[in-house]
């Protein structure tokens, strides 16, 4: 996966926390994430389609994620609290729209969010695409960005979304 | 004002609703998707909308379309993280009147709010 489709993430995901959030978000390097390696406690994933296929999740440690989300909503919510899968969904959701508008050229569109709460789970993109990790810090703690994308070119996007 | 958000966020549409407050705006209608907002725009009438896009079972685009063929004229504000040129043009295309991209600071929310409002009655 080309760094181009990185870089977009990178930036988001550092324009909604500091919009949303008032943080501040710092970038480790990326690197290839090892195939069966377990995601963090709490997962809030998105799918691509279209020219870019694949899937985008941001991926927390249950403390980090319940100090962000209690940022997020103003309330102190746990791990447990019904909204509190609802508060990660939206951020993914902002974080890989933002995204989508910087991926100049391309013909994307973007699923709902899905939520896994859990430690030990491992989230599989697609097997032909590397999934790249990135590492990220901010004064709630560290978190990830697991991003596993391939580019499709615009006729078969067509095809292989209809299959 | 009626207010009416619309959202499959329950947490967008508390931070919607809290600067909404904050504008003394605090007769609020919330909707979890296009077709849960059409089932309400009857009884409720709203006089201002905040419409989501991207959402399961009717999503905003297509509920505003259906919102203005029932000839409401009430001002629009799509809240979204579509951030495309073609996007916004569709969307104004479609009936709305103003447009916000996710993420949004609260000051930039109500800004939109209170300059839709004044443009609806200067109308």
């Amino acid at each position: 996966m080309q760094s181009i489709y990185v870089i977009p993430y990178v930036k988001s995901i550092q324009n909604v926390f500091q919009t949303m959030l008032q943080l501040s978000v710092d970038v480790g390097e990326p690197s290839s994430k090892q195939p069966g390696k377990p995601s963090y406690d709490v997962s809030g994933i998105i799918g691509m389609s279209g020219t870019i296929q694949g899937n985008v999740v941001l991926s927390f440690p249950t403390a980090t994620a319940e100090r962000i989300v209690s940022l997020f909503t103003g309330c102190e919510l746990t791990h447990t609290h019904a909204d509190f899968a609802d508060a990660i969904g939206e951020l993914v959701n902002m974080v890989c729209g933002g995204a989508k508008a910087m991926l100049a050229g391309e013909e994307v569109n973007i699923s709902c969010p899905s939520v896994v709460v859990g430690s030990d789970h491992r989230v599989l993109g697609r097997s032909d695409a590397v999934c790249i990790v990135v590492p990220c810090t901010c004064d709630c703690g560290e978190f990830a960005m697991e991003i596993s994308l391939r580019q499709v070119a615009a006729g078969s996007a067509a095809t292989t979304t209809a299959a | 004002m009626k207010v009416m958000l619309v959202d499959d966020s329950k947490t967008m549409r508390n931070i919607q609703k809290g600067i909404l407050n904050q504008l003394g705006y605090t007769d609020i209608v919330e909707a979890c998707d296009g077709l849960d907002a059409m089932s309400k725009i009857g009884p409720y009438q709203p006089e201002l909308l905040l419409v989501d896009w991207n959402m399961p079972n009717m999503d905003g685009l297509t509920f505003v379309k259906e919102f203005r063929s029932r000839g409401s004229v009430a001002p629009i504000i799509m809240v979204t993280t579509e951030a495309e040129k073609s996007r916004v043009v569709e969307a104004i295309k479609a009936g709305v009147n103003n447009y916000v991209i996710k993420p949004f600071t609260p000051e930039g929310l109500r800004e939109r709010i209170t300059e839709t409002l004044a443009r609806a009655n200067a109308a």
